[in-house]
């Protein structure tokens, strides 16, 4: 990849539709005083985006995590994913739209210990209306694609942290999603195993995957091709 | 949510088949625990299935028993109440033709009347010779009846014969011995025409019994055909009719024998006649079922309490795969389902194995007893689903906490 593409590439990105979209979002806790967890805050990101959220623990990048997965509703302000508003949406809505739109990648890795990592990777495959026919079949693929088919019939116990995650990450983009949410997906990873996983997000994003990755680590970040700092529940673009 | 779910075809949806694979690989994740969570359900349903069949088993033993004596056997008797004095006295008398009016009702078999004869002081020897030098011995008792008695009592002749119609109805000097009597009267064969004495007439032996099925008292005694108790020894009434029925026509013949005897007081006779078999197999299912099945109600409750401590407890652990589920897709009904339908399967389980189980102890027992084994298989069935029935019930609050799990919190922790 030259740089001349990259600048192509980097063109292309505003001509296309926004997948992720906030508009004044915000984010209260009741209390006395309320928390504001997240100010207002405007944000798109494009199909194709590498976006990093970066920020010291309590500065909201959970919050912002979980408004943007559909696992907590904002406050204020308009959320659309896909263009679509989800404001109205209810619960069976939403879970549906996690199925299909968004692929998780946690910290914790959270596979099943008695299933094998096949079996892990299909559980999203499930909820998410996959046809039942492809299912193993692109299970499988997205197993290669990260690098593990020769630990298809392997318990996650017995795999290193840096399989696990890429068991995760192939589990995430199992069902096609429109953006990969990665909250602090090295966190609990050793230097090899986390620069194993961020030459995958980077070899996703040249395949033209949505990332977006929440971390307190700026060598992390700084992989992103579009950076964003958040501290105390406000955003901030990092030119 | 229209624009989103339309996209995949239904059957590509999460459907009954995912749900069952979800809550099998659930339920099988943990072997150990499984066997401990279905314990309780297994022991509830093994009782139940344990104590229906025993029951239904033991009921046809005792019938069995019942059908050899017990059943075909009835009495008949004049009603007493108690006099001025304080003395039973009969309200009537049994007619003398007692017998062949009780042989015309459908079922009686045998018929005839059995009555203890007053000798009033007179003695009873096999000589007549009155040796004043000889120990005094009591006399062998003399009973009287009718000449089907043998049929009536189930009796079986050692020797000779027994008396007829005719020596009835002439009164003849006869007697039949019974075989203990006859031991003690000195008389061992009735080939050589031996004779007892009862007082001064002789009686010529035509018989000697030496087993009777009712009344065995007639085996230490001395029986003369009721007409010549009557005409020689003053036999003013009999005491009892003794009748052979057919299975199961008890209660008819107990019904018919009053009015047979007399049409116009039928309720001066009481009449002990055998229960039909139904009725003593609910008697005794009754008895022996109760205890036994509140037990293993005991024991189900215990069983379902245990599936819903296991479950919850599961659904607490598990609280990470829940927020995961969520996370992947899965609605609140979805997680609900899943543990529910986790909860059936372990209930269904612990059923299965239960009624095997139950089958089995009801075939050891058996067998032990040299029973035949006798038991339901719809009520085998029907126990499974009673396993499943509690794994629904036990399931249901753990399904509820499973659903409310918020899945923010629940992703804090680890799986």
């Amino acid at each position: 990849m030259t740089v001349l593409d990259l600048l192509g590439a980097a063109e292309e990105v505003h001509d296309r539709a926004p997948v992720v979209e906030l508009r004044g979002v915000t984010r209260q806790f009741p209390g006395d005083p309320p928390v504001h967890a997240l100010h207002p805050t405007d944000l798109t990101v494009r199909a194709g985006e590498y976006l990093s959220v970066v920020g010291p623990s309590g500065s909201g990048k959970s919050t912002l995590l979980h408004l943007l997965g559909l696992l907590d509703s904002p406050t204020d302000g308009e959320y659309l994913l896909d263009g679509r508003p989800t404001s109205g949406a209810g619960e069976r809505e939403r879970a549906a739209l996690r199925a299909t739109r968004i692929g998780f990648v946690f910290q914790a890795f959270h596979l099943l210990p008695h299933r094998t990592v096949l079996e892990n990777v299909l559980l999203a495959t499930v909820y998410s209306g996959v046809p039942r026919a492809e299912r193993r079949e692109r299970a499988v693929a997205a197993l290669e694609r990260v690098g593990l088919a020769h630990r298809l019939d392997f318990l996650p116990t017995v795999l290193s942290g840096g399989e696990r995650q890429r068991t995760a990450v192939a589990r995430a983009v199992v069902a096609r999603p429109a953006v990969l949410l990665a909250d602090e997906p090295t966190g609990n990873l050793d230097s090899a195993s986390s620069e194993s996983v961020l030459a995958l997000f980077d070899e996703l994003h040249a395949e033209g995957l949505t990332l977006l990755v929440i971390t307190h680590d700026d060598e992390v970040s700084a992989r992103a091709q579009r950076r964003v700092r958040i501290a105390d529940g406000r955003l901030q673009e990092i030119a | 949510m229209t624009a989103v779910t339309d996209r995949v075809a239904p059957g590509d949806r999460y459907g009954v088949r995912d749900l069952l694979a979800e809550a099998a690989a659930g339920v099988g994740a943990r072997p150990g625990r499984l066997l401990l969570t279905i314990l309780g359900t297994v022991l509830g349903i093994a009782s139940v299935v344990v104590t229906v069949g025993l029951a239904q088993t033991a009921a046809v033993q005792i019938n069995q028993q019942f059908d050899a004596v017990a059943a075909t056997q009835a009495v008949a008797s004049a009603a007493t109440s108690p006099g001025r004095d304080g003395q039973e006295r009969a309200l009537a008398r049994l007619p003398w033709d007692a017998a062949e009016r009780a042989e015309r009702i459908a079922g009686v078999e045998a018929a005839a009347l059995v009555s203890e004869v007053d000798l009033a002081g007179a003695d009873v020897s096999a000589v007549p010779v009155h040796d004043p030098s000889a120990p005094r011995t009591s006399a062998p008792p003399v009973l009287a009846a009718g000449p089907h008695a043998l049929e009536a009592l189930q009796g079986r002749l050692q020797q000779g014969r027994w008396f007829d119609a005719g020596h009835d109805a002439r009164g003849d000097r006869v007697a039949v011995l019974g075989a203990d009597a006859a031991r003690r009267l000195g008389v061992q064969r009735v080939d050589r025409q031996p004779s007892v004495f009862v007082g001064d007439r002789a009686y010529q032996v035509v018989g000697i019994v030496d087993d009777v099925a009712r009344r065995t008292d007639l085996l230490g005694a001395v029986i003369l055909p009721t007409g010549t108790a009557r005409a020689d020894l003053g036999l003013a009434a009999a005491d009892e009719l003794h009748l052979h029925v057919a299975i199961g026509s008890g209660p008819v013949v107990g019904e018919q024998l009053p009015l047979a005897l007399d049409p116009n007081e039928p309720d001066t006779f009481t009449v002990g006649v055998p229960p039909t078999t139904s009725r003593v197999r609910d008697s005794v299912q009754a008895d022996v079922s109760t205890i036994f099945l509140a037990l293993g109600g005991v024991a189900l409750l215990v069983g379902g309490v245990g599936i819903a401590n296991v479950t919850l407890l599961s659904v607490l652990e598990r609280v990470g795969e829940i927020g995961l589920r969520r996370a992947l897709g899965a609605t609140r009904r979805q997680i609900a389902a899943q543990f529910v339908v986790e909860s059936v399967v372990i209930g269904l389980l612990g059923g299965l194995v239960g009624a095997a189980l139950g089958v089995a102890v009801v075939v050891v027992v058996s067998a032990a007893q040299s029973w035949t084994p006798i038991l339901e298989l719809g009520m085998v069935g029907l126990a499974v689903l009673a396993g499943g029935g509690i794994g629904l019930l036990a399931g249901l609050y753990p399904a509820l906490k499973a659903a409310s799990v918020e899945p923010i919190a629940a992703l804090r922790g680890g799986v």
